[in-house]
């Protein structure tokens, strides 16, 4: 499950697969959407890995 | 202090309200969420009895990592050459994922053996007085100048609301170097949730209705992207990147992210925390101020969608907002920066103070010091670098500040390997990772200040050229550097530290 950690690198250093304006999404071009839309999509992955770590019962 | 024609008295009374209600804060957080324990103790001035539970944690870190200088120079970024400033927002996504990974067990091993510092636990570890010696005297060069720009924060939006002359400046940071001579990081902690909040109130306000005066997101993004137009085409600017741009980007968002925790206040945070569980729920939940941050740098669009012209580019925050807000609301953002540029400030000094503490006095003035004494001259010390980083700002040109944080970010990264290889596995010796430090810092020093001070270094492989971050390019020196003598101790039977503290 670590593994999901890596992603957030990948969506994100990887530059210029998500540098163009378009596909826009409410007015955002979507170098700026996508980049955002990163924040809880690792905040979701970081959550699972600590589910499946069994973090969730520890104090 | 002499008062400006353009003073906005409406604007005045509300953030000298805000300041005086943290001030009080301040001064009464000695008693909050204090325990039995006996107040002479540096983990209660230093750490805050190391209690700290999800939400004070989730404050805290916010409100020192995310500063009063992001607030103003990331927008300001933005205003000026768009999506390039736009890196702090991967910069501050990725952070979290390594946070994650690395300080849960930071904690575990410093709180098992009473570490304070970065310094503390290497030398833990590794059982070297020159590993510890260079982690410290890093982590205090790396603060000094990131506290001075808290100063400079706080001085735009002092200029912005019409006062000029250094006193309010003084005045502001005399009061937090008392509160936080008395409370330690109880201070800055509750203030937090005052900032903070503030600041979410600001900027949920601000992405809410400057767009929609402005004549919505599309509008705004238009009315930049024609900005961006008219300009010449060096230093590149618009609203995507050049080809150009997409190394930069990425190397500084990666180095960053690398270097943020390894800073004397976001590590006080962690050290602070109540259990390892609450910096991992803290790696969840602290992407929200992420969300902020990316808001907060569209401000520099919506300055060019409204046509604002600031003086300077810092100028670009304020002045949008004394353009389009009623003047109590101005006042109330223009507090809520002033105050977020206390809480990182006083983290800071705090850091630093334990730093010199355990790494320094201790290490090399008074090894006898007891846990009182510690708690006192890390006291002292806080006051002396606050005061050491106001006369930076008032004697010496701002251009040094932002020189020397840049150089910061360089060399606290270079403490990275030192502090966190460690933790992982046992492999590498101190004689090792302090050449690989010295190499990183001394070569990533050189390499930027032939550069002209400039954080991007072009290297040539293979016929191709490619431009860096140089901070990230000196790590990778450090750790190659670290682990090639790494290889020829082990083979020659040399460097075993004879007290190492196992994990």
């Amino acid at each position: 499950m670590w593994v999901l950690l890596l992603l957030p690198f990948i969506g994100l250093l990887w530059v210029p697969f998500y540098n163009t304006a378009t596909p826009a999404l409410f007015g955002f071009p979507f170098f700026y959407w996508y980049q955002l839309a990163w924040v809880p999509i690792t905040a979701v992955l970081t959550w699972i890995v600590y589910r499946s770590a069994g973090h969730g019962d520890e104090p | 202090m002499s008062v400006a024609a353009d003073l906005d008295w409406t604007a005045l009374s509300v953030c000298i309200f805000f300041f005086a209600l943290v001030t009080v804060m301040g001064f009464g957080a000695s008693r909050w969420q204090k325990g039995t324990a006996d107040h002479a103790h540096l983990d209660e001035w230093g750490l805050g009895g190391r209690n700290f539970g999800t939400w004070i944690t989730w404050f805290l870190v916010g409100g020192d990592f995310y500063t009063a200088y992001t607030v103003i120079a990331v927008p300001a970024q933005v205003f000026a050459i768009g999506a390039q400033g736009f890196f702090a927002l991967p910069y501050t996504i990725v952070v979290y994922p390594i946070v994650f990974a690395i300080m849960p067990r930071l904690w575990t091993f410093a709180q098992r053996h009473g570490h304070v510092t970065a310094a503390d636990v290497v030398y833990g570890r590794y059982g070297s007085r020159g590993l510890e010696l260079a982690v410290a005297l890093t982590g205090l060069l790396a603060t000094m100048p990131y506290i001075a720009l808290q100063l400079v924060g706080m001085e735009v939006v002092i200029k912005a609301l019409g006062l000029t002359g250094e006193l309010p400046l003084i005045a502001a940071f005399a009061i937090l170097a008392l509160y936080t001579y008395s409370a330690g990081l109880r201070a800055p902690a509750l203030i937090a949730f005052v900032k903070d909040i503030m600041i979410y109130i600001v900027v949920l306000v601000a992405v809410a209705f400057i767009p929609y005066k402005l004549g919505g997101y599309g509008a705004v993004f238009d009315a930049a992207g024609q900005a961006f137009a008219q300009k010449p085409p060096t230093p590149p600017s618009g609203l995507t990147l050049k080809a150009s741009q997409y190394w930069p980007y990425a190397t500084l968002a990666l180095g960053s992210a690398l270097a943020a925790f390894m800073y004397p206040h976001t590590l006080t945070g962690i050290f602070a925390s109540k259990s390892a569980n609450t910096i991992r729920k803290n790696a969840i939940l602290l992407p929200a101020y992420t969300l902020l941050l990316g808001l907060i740098a569209l401000l520099g669009y919506m300055a060019q969608a409204a046509g604002v012209k600031p003086a300077t580019p810092n100028d670009t925050v304020p002045t949008l907002f004394r353009t389009l807000f009623p003047g109590w609301f101005a006042g109330f953002a223009f507090a809520a920066v002033a105050i977020g540029a206390l809480v990182p400030a006083a983290v800071m000094s705090i850091g630093a103070a334990n730093l010199f503490t355990r790494n320094v006095w201790k290490a090399y003035v008074n090894p006898g010091v007891t846990h009182a004494g510690e708690a006192q001259v890390a006291k002292i010390t806080s006051l002396l670098v606050k005061l050491g980083a106001l006369l930076f700002i008032l004697f010496a040109p701002v251009q040094y500040a932002l020189d020397l944080q840049l150089l910061g970010g360089l060399w606290i990264l270079q403490t990275f390997p030192a502090v966190v290889f460690g933790l992982f596995f046992n492999w590498f010796r101190a004689p090792a990772l302090l050449l690989g430090w010295a190499v990183g810092f001394l070569g990533g020093s050189f390499i930027a200040y032939t550069d002209g001070l400039k954080p991007l270094h072009t290297v040539v492989i293979g016929g191709a050229n490619y431009t860096v971050y140089v901070g990230l390019l000196a790590v990778l020196a450090n750790i190659v550097v670290a682990a090639i003598a790494n290889v020829a101790l082990r083979a020659t039977g040399t460097g075993t530290a004879r007290t190492a503290q196992g994990l």
